[in-house]
């Protein structure tokens, strides 16, 4: 059997942050290829520069494809070969039939004009490929998850696929559709189609993997013969998270107080998918001076259970109750959670937590002008000396608040919306993925600060996909997998290698 | 060693002066570019478009835009459009004209009720836009042709008028000379005190709440406009008061109008500047979802920016109304589009957060002005309308063109 593909190592930085190192990834003609790691671990990156995404030129390294060195400068390129990525998010055209979705910049056409009877004749054929017995007429909208997943796979053979990439496939996937795609993947592997599979579901990837690579922070760690006795959970699961932890958080001494906040019975609904349950009877707590951590894959539910509890910001038919210092509280709208004493730091702050084209005194203030104004009319003066004293205390680095934020690196934006719920004054904060994209100095910095939060008696509820980053700042861990939470662990039970196993095994 | 110290805070003042003109060249290019219409049609026009006369008729003539324009200005800033603000204002004064000449109401009770019926429209706009997230395009463009219906039916086709003097005076009433010693005091044969002596005092008040603001900048370490801008600046448009205030107090004194438009200007521009209600709306533009997560509430303030445009609309069709002195169906037409193109001259963005009264008040005195000059020169309406598109598109384009250089 020889090499179908070998990227030989792959280097990769973007502004501040190196995402792949010298990564190198062999895969073979006719096998199927699991790709593994955490959330960040690269693996989503080193997909991007294969498929051309980031063009040749824009990293280091070699990729040899089919026995030549492949520079791709777009996907367009890639697909010529047979490269085919079908990212977690599906690129479906919702209102579009299955048979316009397949032949999607691709029509069966001449001179312009669309052949339809073509079209839906080779329609017919592809979805009998995949096992799915819809009519090509229909809109890819009225079929479920399951099935659009196994149009993006006809897609794919449609466009004379040799190696296909898929990202997650079976992450929204119920058991039974999982099952079926994966067997799709073996009768694909019969055919000659060669996959690369990026997967947490550890029981699948052992399943229908020939080999195995796990990468790390950027970095080949190991691969796997899966077809040998060599590989076991376990051992994937070590090689997934084992990294040091030295003196990557500030030292802080636990001294829980009193349950500040409590939340029972939390359910929560999909918005549109009214049928879909996201959260189940989510109950935990947050003591005063605490920090806890909330664990979990993306998709699992955390930032739906935060946003669900900060004003009903996300999801529909919410029930359960929200209590501070054990009596209820209104959190039915944003300004109520705020007045009960909630601050909730968004994962995306671009786009959820910043006003990017105000300066950094404006979006300080911005959850809290009553307290800058009177009878209405702002104070600049007190805003500007409120913003100053932030900008000095938390060292965002900047000449001034009067910078534009969209201006600030990563980090100092992160300060800056930290900035703005420290002065709303909260009794707890929900940050969720506080240093995603920030460098390692600026974590530091704000682990700082999250410890000051505590100290000064606030409770803090942190979401992160991080593990280090969770064993090294909280007191508590609940772990959450497909919505609910799945169990609890005290600083001193937990390890990373604990916290995996709740999640692939739940 | 001492003069390269020298050298370097010289080409650091230089290089802060050309980096404060680059950030705030679109603030000084409008004003700017105001100044060099203003200046072309004197020249063409053979100085007739500085005469008394015709300084009061721009006025008159622009006061109902400039007013919509502040509402306008919240309502983009908010990051939507009101396109039914033409036909609101066609629809408020025929219904004030069938209020006034046929059911014979008084003009104080003629005015608030179409004030509030101004607010009712605005509501029922912007309950759906708020509250049911119908883009606000369809909504006000549904609301455009219904009010343009309904003034017809309102009228029945006819134009109905003519008003009495008291309501007449809202648009072409001017302000009687309350000082008329001064004009004996310094000979005049004709010549209007209290404008004067209004214009100058204006004209100081913006000097020292200018320089007021700059003491206070520089105390807290903002980025101060260079000397030479602040003098520049503030002498010209102290100047230009002093000066339209001479004219106009040469003519008949302060048109009425320009009292209400220029005390709504001054009320707006607080609001937006210096107001939580203001901040929010520019946050809620800037990024609704972020605004919403930082506890605003988005869709109350959405709402009132379209009740408070429906009021303004109601406003311009009372002045619009009494300076025709007669309600006609056609009334309004199209001058949603002169509003709204007034605003985006002025400097706001169609995506929202970013725009300024005091931008959409200069805007639209360039419209104006282009309109009066133009048609002082004989310049048929074809031209007019070709040219005016135009210059609509060079400004938006020269903003676009400014944001790309600086990022």
């Amino acid at each position: 059997m020889k090499p179908l593909l070998e990227m030989r190592s792959i280097t990769k930085t973007f502004p501040g942050v190196k995402a792949l190192n010298a990564v190198s990834l062999t895969v073979m003609e006719g096998e199927i290829h699991a790709l593994v790691g955490e959330n960040g671990a690269g693996k989503s990156t080193l997909m991007k520069v294969l498929s051309g995404v980031y063009p040749a030129g824009s990293y280091e390294g070699e990729i040899h494809y089919d026995g030549r060195l492949a520079q791709f400068s777009g996907i367009r390129q890639s697909e010529a070969v047979g490269i085919i990525i079908i990212h977690q998010e599906l690129a479906l055209v919702p209102l579009l039939s299955i048979a316009e979705n397949l032949f999607i910049g691709n029509e069966c056409a001449s001179r312009g004009k669309v052949d339809w009877h073509e079209t839906f004749q080779r329609t017919e054929a592809l979805l009998k490929k995949v096992g799915l017995s819809e009519a090509p007429g229909t809109l890819v909208d009225r079929i479920g998850v399951g099935k659009q997943q196994l149009v993006e796979i006809a897609k794919a053979l449609s466009k004379d696929v040799r190696l296909l990439i898929l990202d997650e496939p079976t992450s929204a996937l119920s058991e039974k559709d999982s099952q079926k795609l994966l067997d799709l993947l073996i009768e694909l592997k019969a055919q000659g189609v060669t996959s690369i599979i990026i997967s947490h579901k550890l029981n699948e990837v052992r399943s229908i993997a020939d080999r195995v690579t796990v990468i790390r922070d950027g970095a080949t760690i190991s691969t796997l013969d899966a077809r040998g006795a060599e590989i076991t959970e376990d051992r994937i699961i070590r090689d997934m998270v084992g990294r040091d932890m030295a003196q990557r958080f500030p030292a802080r001494e636990s001294n829980p107080g009193d349950v500040l906040m409590e939340v029972r019975d939390w359910n929560v609904w999909h918005p549109e998918h009214t049928e879909r349950q996201v959260i189940r009877n989510a109950g935990l707590n947050v003591r005063a001076g605490e920090v806890v951590g909330i664990a979990g894959l993306m998709g699992s539910g955390r930032t739906e259970l935060a946003m669900s509890i900060f004003g009903k910001s996300y999801g529909r038919r919410i029930s359960g109750e929200v209590l501070i210092e054990g009596s209820p509280v209104d959190v039915s709208t944003v300004d109520r959670a705020i007045a009960a004493g909630l601050a909730y730091v968004t994962e995306d702050r671009k786009k959820l937590g910043l006003v990017l084209d105000e300066t950094i005194q404006r979006n300080i203030t911005l959850a809290n002008l009553p307290k800058v104004s009177n009878y209405g009319v702002i104070s600049e003066a007190q805003e500007i000396r409120i913003a100053e004293g932030y900008r000095k205390a938390i060292n965002i680095r900047t000449p001034g608040v009067f910078q534009k934020v969209v201006n600030l690196s990563g980090g100092n934006q992160q300060k800056v919306v930290l900035s703005k719920w420290l002065f709303a004054d909260p009794r707890v904060l929900i940050l969720d993925e506080p240093t995603r994209g920030i460098d390692v100095g600026a974590k530091y910095e704000i682990y700082g600060i999250i410890n000051q939060l505590v100290a000064d008696g606030r409770g803090v509820l942190m979401i992160s996909s991080e593990l280090p980053e969770l064993l090294g700042m909280c007191d508590r861990i609940y772990v959450m997998n497909e919505g609910a939470l799945v169990g609890e662990l005290s600083a001193a039970d937990a390890s990373q290698e604990r916290i995996m196993s709740f999640i692939v095994r739940s | 060693m001492a003069t390269d110290t020298a050298e370097t805070t010289e080409g650091a003042r230089d290089r802060s002066v050309s980096h404060y003109l680059a950030n705030h060249l679109r603030d000084y290019g409008m004003v700017l570019a105001l100044i060099a219409i203003m200046a072309f049609f004197q020249f063409t026009t053979n100085g007739t478009l500085l005469r008394p006369v015709n300084i009061t008729n721009l006025f008159l003539q622009n006061s109902y835009i400039i007013i919509m324009a502040l509402g306008m200005l919240l309502v983009i800033v908010a990051g939507h459009i009101d396109l039914s603000v033409g036909s609101v204002v066609g629809f408020v004064g025929a219904l004030a004209a069938v209020m006034m000449v046929e059911w014979g109401w008084s003009i104080y009770l003629t005015i608030p009720a179409c004030l509030l019926v101004g607010i009712l429209i605005g509501a029922a706009q912007g309950y759906w836009i708020a509250y049911w997230r119908i883009p606000s395009f369809i909504v006000t463009l549904a609301g455009m042709l219904v009010f343009r219906g309904a003034s017809l039916w309102l009228l029945e086709g006819q134009s109905v008028g003519p008003f009495p003097r008291e309501f007449q005076a809202l648009s072409t009433g001017f302000i009687p000379d309350l000082l008329p010693f001064i004009k004996d005091m310094f000979g005049f044969e004709r010549m209007n005190g209290f404008a004067v002596v209004t214009g100058i005092v204006i004209a100081g008040l913006i000097i020292w709440m200018g320089l007021q603001s700059r003491a206070r900048n520089r105390a807290y370490g903002m980025v101060a406009e260079p000397m030479v801008f602040f003098v520049v600046r503030n002498l010209l448009v102290a100047g230009a008061i002093v000066f339209v205030s001479y004219k106009l107090a040469t003519f008949r004194g302060l048109p009425n109008v320009l009292i209400t438009m220029g005390i709504l200007t001054i009320v707006y521009a607080f609001l937006t500047e210096s107001t939580t209600l203001g901040r929010r709306v520019y946050a809620l533009g800037g990024n609704e979802k972020a605004a919403k997560l930082s506890g605003i509430r988005t869709e109350r303030l959405t709402f009132l920016t379209f009740v408070n445009m429906g009021m303004l609309a109601a406003l311009a069709g009372l002045i619009f109304a009494a300076r025709l002195n007669t309600a006609t169906p056609k009334a309004g037409v199209s001058f949603e589009l002169d509003v709204i193109a007034a605003v985006f001259i002025g400097g706001a963005s169609m995506s929202g957060g970013v725009g300024k009264i005091i931008g959409a008040v200069v805007g639209a005195f360039i419209m104006g002005v282009m309109n009066n000059g133009m048609s002082i020169m004989g310049i048929g309406i074809d031209y007019q309308q070709v040219i005016k598109g135009l210059v609509l598109l060079a400004a938006v384009i020269f903003d676009v063109y400014n944001k790309n250089k600086q990022s």
